[in-house]
């Protein structure tokens, strides 16, 4: 049985997945394109459904009890997530639309109020698109230096002048694992790193949290941001969290509905943490969704899933590199302990796009493209690649379904 | 799911193998870049027109099979051609992949020969970006060189 011999039943978890099990003209899913966003058990859509059914009303607006309720689980959901983080309160939790939302946030809320012409922002060449736009409109409007930290030939962050970078720097703004490479990177050395010249530390969570255990207060971040839809909830949802004395200190992000605790004709104050930065009505039935995830991902354990996808790594580079040998160019690193379970790849110099074209035809679903991170894909040196990723609801088959395709597609061209 | 074969004509995947008119032309011929952002493919055509007719045509670039046979063919199909001509093989082009651009009425009667092979993508809605991008491109580069 595939999974038997790993650290968790990925065959059984497989059952709660019904897209996962699906099959589409007779033929199997093998789903791998859980970096881009992954799939949803029946307790996240269970939940949803029923609270739409049964409990669905506005939050923190109205006396009556099935708001209250609404709220309730609500507000659960906040709590859940900050646990899930190891946040030290749950007032630390900020529930945006999406990873990308978050971090244009902080670029606008925190970086306007305390940037000027000339400071210094340092990002990595490794960057999704979520963490530089944003930055590089701070750096049209208020003028401030774009730093960039290199990698070395084997796919890592090359820290041999990080000091040099960070001098003088405001803040150091970086991915914890990359979304085309798989790079897990040294989160608790980097921001101890950019602590030591009095710089903020980012972290871009989005790849590492639905797959490993997070532990916001070890890393010693400053700011960290994820999206519910990556982690088995539901898209619409994703959460910043940040140290409260510098969400306290910033002001709010968009202004309206519950972010005020007062509003006159001469202006307004604004309400308490996290309230402040959820303007409007948020989506509630999605948070909830993101609170069954965690629920979910808690009863498997993050160490377990991780344990998994370290196992599942090193079958996919083993067999891929026995199988294909030079006709395969897997860009990242080759050690499964240092490496999340995505791997972008050149084939036998097939375009990517009609390699996932030719793929699909066994429903192997995966990537082919720039993956929101052109300036990395400059420097690998392609202009798009395929890219494979594994959650914990894939097995070994799936990673043999993914070389047999592979195999077939040079038949075409 | 329609078959990858409707897709990968045999005339497709000649043009893919051995391009025509791949290469770049230069100064005071009009280069002009397209992008498909979904997928990082980037293209450059390079256009010699002179008394309203495309004297000389090349590409460079990268990208899919498709999109890169679809702009070898495109490039065969428009060299020498008067400018107007080109214009209306566009407008019959898109219309194929089922888009429609207001710029003046499509004529059915345009013999598209070759590149009739590309009318399979439209089965793949995520290939039609791909399939137009030299089009677009060229559209792109025969205002500018109007001024
Ligand atoms: C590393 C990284 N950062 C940011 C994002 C943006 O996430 P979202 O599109 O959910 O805002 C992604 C998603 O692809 C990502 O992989």
């Amino acid at each position: 049985m595939a999974g038997a011999n790993t650290s968790l039943d990925a065959e059984k978890i497989r059952q709660d997945f019904p897209v996962v099990t699906s099959s589409i003209n007779g033929k199997p899913m093998v789903y791998l394109d859980s970096a881009n966003t992954s799939q949803k058990p029946v307790a996240v859509i269970d939940a949803m459904t029923a609270f739409m059914r049964e409990g669905y009303a506005p939050i923190n607006r109205s006396a009556y009890s099935l708001a209250a309720e609404a709220t309730e689980k609500y507000e659960g959901a906040r709590t859940k997530v900050a646990k899930f983080i190891n946040a030290k309160s749950s007032r630390e939790i900020v529930f945006t639309k999406n990873a990308t939302e978050a971090l244009n946030l902080i670029a606008y809320s925190w970086g306007r109020t305390n940037l000027k012409r000339g400071d210094v922002v340092v990002l990595t060449h490794m960057e999704h698109h979520a963490n530089i736009v944003p930055w590089q409109m701070l750096q049209q409007e208020i003028g401030i230096e774009l730093r960039w930290v290199p990698l070395t030939s084997d796919f890592q962050l090359d820290l041999s002048s990080l000091s040099n970078l960070l001098a003088g720097a405001k803040v150091f703004s970086f991915t914890s694992m990359s979304n085309v490479l798989g790079t897990i990177n040294p989160v608790e050395k980097l921001c101890a790193a950019a602590h030591a010249v009095g710089a903020l530390a980012i972290v871009d969570a989005c790849q590492s949290v639905p797959h490993a255990p997070t532990d916001v207060q070890a890393w010693g971040a400053d700011f960290t941001m994820f999206s519910s839809h990556k982690m088995c909830g539901p898209s619409g949802v994703g959460v910043l969290w940040g140290r409260e004395a510098l969400l306290e200190a910033m002001p709010p992000f968009l202004g309206g509905g519950n972010m005020i605790s007062e509003v006159r004709l001469d202006g307004f104050k604004c309400a308490e943490l996290p309230a402040k930065f959820e303007a409007g009505t948020p989506p509630i039935t999605e948070v909830i969704g993101l609170g069954a995830a965690v629920d979910y991902l808690n009863g498997i354990g993050m160490a377990n899933v991780r344990r998994h996808e370290v196992e599942m790594s090193s079958y996919v580079l083993e067999n891929l590199t026995a199988r294909f040998g030079d006709e395969i160019t897997i860009h990242g690193p080759r050690n499964p302990e240092l490496r999340g379970a995505t791997f972008s790849f050149a084939f036998r110099g097939i375009h990517p796009h009609d390699l996932s074209q030719i793929l699909d035809q066994t429903n192997v679903c995966v990537r082919a493209g720039h993956h929101c991170a052109k300036p990395l894909m400059k420097i690998i040196g392609a202009n798009a690649t395929a890219r494979a990723s594994f959650y914990l609801y894939n097995t070994k088959a799936d990673a043999d379904a993914l070389a047999n395709a592979l195999d077939s597609a040079s038949d075409i061209f | 799911m329609p078959g990858v074969e409707d897709l990968y004509r045999e005339i497709i995947l000649d043009h893919y193998r051995t391009p025509r008119n791949r290469g770049e032309l230069p100064p005071p011929a009009v280069c002009t870049e397209g992008n498909n952002p979904l997928c990082g493919d980037d293209i450059r055509i390079f256009l010699d027109i002179a008394d309203g007719v495309v004297r000389d045509v090349k590409f460079s670039g990268q990208g899919c099979s498709i999109s890169q046979s679809s702009t070898s063919m495109m490039t065969v199909a428009i060299k020498g051609k008067p400018v107007e001509e080109v214009r209306a093989l566009v407008r019959r082009f898109k219309h194929m992949m089922t888009l429609s651009d207001d710029e003046g009425a499509v004529d059915e009667s345009i013999k598209l020969g070759d590149i009739e092979a590309l009318g399979g993508v439209v089965k793949f809605p995520v290939r039609i970006k791909c399939a137009t991008l030299g089009w677009n491109t060229l559209l792109e580069g025969l205002n500018s060189s109007q001024g």
